[in-house]
């Protein structure tokens, strides 16, 4: 960092080591779950509840087909108890007789024949009583007389600071409005799916594609009532999970499971088809915040006041969570002395929602940089403008009454995506060309935001997370932890890490396997948490080992590959097994009460402006991003390609959930665009530039100051497209996608009399 | 009748039914797993394949329609090309499930534009998705495989 405290930009292909599972990728030699050699085995599949939640009174398998040659599992074939370790123990691995929504599983189905098994599911009825009034509405859930749970609300929490009725009185301009977002859909490539096994001793392999395995070990566990000494989990090649593979893996593994008990011996196999996953599988959690702000005539914000509420689904599963960390983001990195936010998370008859890129983050981001933009038009402001005024510095006090300290870049973020955008220029340039009569109106908007790494508050500390290093006798190491490459590129990553704080080249150090019978508990890969979190457990385990080196077996002061090989061989001769271990210690002044939301909630902040320049056809009404710029500040790029690599493909996904992803539902609350045809995610033709600036503080609480940054590109663009929007065609836009069909309603905007009209005339 | 082809250069022949995938048959009767299914509708292109060099969705294909044909799977491409090493250095695969589709798509791209634009390139990719990367690194890869700047 230079000595203004300005963070350096740098050159981001520098410091780019190939990826260790690079060759693997390109060659198609990785396996993935559904690659994974079966010999002798059968294929699975599930039965499910078709309506949105009831009494599921009979299941009757047709007589007229030979049942013999399938497995079948209901819920009393489940030796241990029937639910999914999770939060809390509501949500049943098989529906005995209630249940909430519609797709839950209630008969497992195995057999040789992937055909037989298809025409199997059809030969299966469930005889269902239906609940009378399925809610599927987060305001009507909030009302309902019918009750899923008490009161319908799994979480209410209120982050509450200084004095609301204050700020109202010293605002001079209020604004108030509601924002919605959708529910989305993460979109692995790879559907989900788990290979079980029991083997000859009895003792049961799982392995699949999954973020966290020791919540797959712990649901094993409870669902079988096996001693975990005798399960073992294995993370096969994972084809994307951005969040969607943290809670269901667990699900699927013990249905895999309970097949593979009753199958005598041979594996099971149940692979997802796209279409199920679609249906079952959790997705974005919707949201509707009702956001009022309040600034005086100089712009200085003096109240924020939310009302941010989220849809959880039919069951609690990880909302809880999802709900903290939307309500500590909803304030922005804005210096406000009044603060409100209350947050529920309320259920519904949807299948539960959950983990996604952000974890409730980019829906209370959303509003709030939204209503900034609403605020700055009602002031008669610039919002680049009103933004500074209100950004965060060092010495202020956040929302969370945490004293910030040096590491604060809000505002270098801003400075920096305003030049390199040449914001202000552009901004007069649209408005001559959206004067002019053109076929298009365009407009530019911006987000300013911060992305909190790590679990919340005293979350790592429950996690209480271990990572070891085991020396090879030839003198490489091998890391073990239970953290999960799934595309982010933590493979690379944490053997970088560990490589550089040994001093050894890439190709000496290892990641083993995820295997829970191997790697101890270093947490779930998750809340943008493994480079900075794991990495900096690497780094003590890498210090720890070093100093073990040098003390047992002679390491010189100063050594080579060759020198270090010597003292690992020494090592194992007197001692045998070698291998040391790094437990998490919270960072200094770590304390958050989880009551009030007072305190330090994240070790780090990430901090970025995000600017979105778009074009839209005043006949089609369809939006265009002709370029997007990500500026953010994530004290250190490990490896700035792959950190790149991150941003653009968050950037993407949030470029998908601002225009084209929107999940319909069916009448019964299930995904009615259930396939790639019509639930649109970008393609390479629908995207523009995208153009990524990295900023290095260098003061975050991983190795040499590195952040969490996974989860950042995702709060940002859809904040930036629908502020540039609102801007573009000078109407107000209060949810997302942004589809034409919405602008066809909102839009004053009216096609010109020449232009595209005429030229159609032509034809 | 049994179907005969060539796979990624050898003579294999089929005895599966004539209306079976052509996935299922490089997956299941030639063991060539690099070829994914992600959607099975011909939407996310994890399931690519060249097939007398043009770009096809294996998913779509009947094996009745490929007596005589030439086949290439990822596991046909040279592994270690200029093309191969772009894909890696410049971070064009992540989770990689995407990554044989992308790979035979940007072949079948560059044997019909040997230095693409970056507009020849979006185009090229875009009957395949990508849901980590947005894209960028793999412009970058091909661009850099063509002998370009990987700065695109």
């Amino acid at each position: 960092m230079s000595l203004t405290g300005a963070p350096s930009q740098r050159d981001q292909r520098a410091d780019s080591p190939a990826r260790v599972d690079g060759f693997a990728k390109i060659t198609g030699s990785a396996l993935y779950v559904d690659d994974l050699p079966c010999a002798g085995g059968l294929f699975g599949a599930t039965v499910r509840t078709a309506m949105a939640g009831g009494i599921l009174q009979e299941v009757i398998f047709d007589p007229a087909m030979d049942w013999s040659d399938f497995v079948i599992v209901t819920a009393k074939d489940i030796p241990g108890v029937n639910a999914v370790k999770l939060l809390e123990n509501d949500q049943v691995v098989l529906v005995e007789r209630t249940f909430r929504h519609a797709g839950e599983a209630v008969v497992l189905l195995a057999h040789a024949d992937r055909e037989v098994l298809g025409t199997a599911l059809k030969r299966v009825s469930l005889v269902e009583q239906p609940n009378p009034d399925p809610i599927f509405d987060i305001d009507e859930a909030l009302q309902a007389e019918r009750e899923i749970i008490p009161g319908n609300l799994y979480t209410d929490y209120l982050l509450n600071r200084g004095d609301l009725a204050e700020g109202e009185r010293r605002a001079e301009v209020v604004i108030e409005e509601c924002l919605r977002t959708p529910a989305q859909e993460q979109l692995y490539i790879e559907p989900q799916g788990m290979l079980a096994r029991v083997q000859a001793n009895g003792d049961i392999l799982i392995e699949g594609s999954l973020q966290c395995p020791y919540y797959v070990l712990d649901a094993l566990v409870q669902c079988l009532g096996m001693d975990k000494n005798h399960l073992r989990v294995v993370q096969s090649t994972t084809g994307g999970a951005f969040g969607g593979k943290e809670d269901y893996p667990s699900m699927i593994a013990c249905h895999a499971a309970l097949l593979a008990l009753k199958a005598g011996g041979r594996p099971v196999k149940l692979i997802y088809t796209r279409g199920e996953d679609l249906r079952v599988t959790p997705k974005r959690h919707p949201s509707r915040t009702l956001i009022r702000l309040g600034a005086n005539k100089a712009g200085a914000l003096q109240f924020i006041d939310m009302d941010f509420a989220i849809d959880g689904g039919a069951y609690r599963t990880l909302s809880p969570v999802v709900l903290s960390r939307g309500v500590i983001h909803a304030p922005g990195p804005y210096k406000c002395p009044n603060i409100r936010v209350r947050g529920r998370a309320v259920a519904t008859n949807h299948p539960p929602f959950g983990a996604f890129r952000g974890f409730g983050a980019p829906q209370s981001i959303f509003a709030m940089e939204v209503a900034m933009d609403r605020l700055a038009k009602k002031l008669g402001m610039d919002p680049a403008e009103l933004r500074r005024k209100n950004l965060l510095r060092s010495g202020d006090v956040s929302a969370t009454g945490e004293v910030v300290g040096a590491d604060c870049f809000a505002h270098a973020t801003l400075d920096v995506a305003l030049e390199r955008t040449h914001y202000h220029q552009r901004l007069a340039e649209y408005k001559t060309w959206n004067a002019a009569g053109h076929p298009t109106r365009k407009g530019i908007g911006l987000a300013t935001f911060a992305h909190g790494a790590g679990f919340t508050g005293n979350g790592e500390l429950h996690l209480a997370s271990r990572v070891s290093l085991q020396v090879l006798a030839h003198g490489h190491v091998e890391i073990l932890c239970s953290n999960t490459e799934m595309g982010q590129g933590a493979a690379t990553t944490l053997v970088q890490i560990a490589a550089e704080a040994l001093g050894l080249p890439m190709d000496s150090v290892y990641l083993a396997q995820t295997d829970t019978s191997r790697v101890p508990n270093s947490g779930p890969t998750v809340a943008s948490r493994t480079c900075m979190v794991v990495g900096d457990l690497i780094q003590k385990a890498a210090e720890r080992l070093l100093r073990r080196l040098r003390e047992a077996a002679d390491l010189p002061a100063s050594y080579d590959a060759q020198d270090f090989a010597a003292a690992c061989g020494r090592l194992h001769a007197a001692k045998g097994d070698a291998l040391v271990t790094a437990h998490y210690h919270p960072p200094a002044g770590m304390l958050w009460d989880e009551q009030t939301f007072w305190g330090r909630a994240y070790a780090s902040y990430a901090w970025a402006t995000y600017i979105a320049a778009v074009e839209v056809d005043v006949l089609t009404l369809e939006t265009r991003v002709l370029d997007f710029t990500a500026v953010q500040e994530i004290g250190k790029a490990v490896h700035p390609v792959i950190v790149q690599g991150q941003i653009e493909g968050g950037v993407a996904q949030g470029l998908g959930f601002a225009l084209y992803e929107e999940v319909l539902w069916n009448a019964r609350g299930v995904m009615a665009n259930d396939r790639l045809t019509n639930y649109i995610i970008p393609t390479s033709a629908d995207l523009g530039d995208i153009h990524v600036v990295l900023l290095e503080g260098g003061l975050g609480a991983g190795p040499k100051g590195a952040k969490g940054v996974g989860e950042l590109p995702m709060d940002g663009p859809a904040p930036a497209v629908v502020n540039a929007i609102q801007q573009a065609l000078d109407i107000d836009i209060c949810q997302i996608p942004v589809l034409p069909e919405y602008l066809l309603e909102r839009c004053a905007v009216k096609p010109p009399a020449q232009g595209m009209l005429t030229v159609r005339r032509e034809y | 009748m049994p179907t005969t082809m060539r796979i990624n250069g050898k003579a294999f022949q089929s005895s599966s039914a004539p209306t079976a995938r052509l996935l299922d048959v490089l997956r299941n009767d030639c063991n060539l797993k690099g070829t994914k299914e992600g959607c099975g509708e011909g939407e996310c292109g994890a399931c690519a394949v060249l097939v007398n060099g043009k770009l096809v969705n294996s998913c779509l294909v009947p094996l009745g329609q490929m007596e005589r044909a030439e086949i290439t799977t990822v596991e046909g491409l040279p592994e270690d090309s200029a093309l191969a090493r772009a894909f890696v250095r410049c971070g064009a695969t992540q989770c990689g499930i995407c990554t044989p589709g992308m790979m035979l798509a940007a072949t079948a791209l560059l044997a019909e534009h040997a230095h693409p634009t970056l507009e020849e390139i979006r185009w090229g990719l875009s009957g395949n998705l990508c849901r980590c990367t947005g894209y960028g690194r793999i412009y970058a890869a091909i661009a850099q495989a063509a002998g370009g700047p990987a700065d695109v």
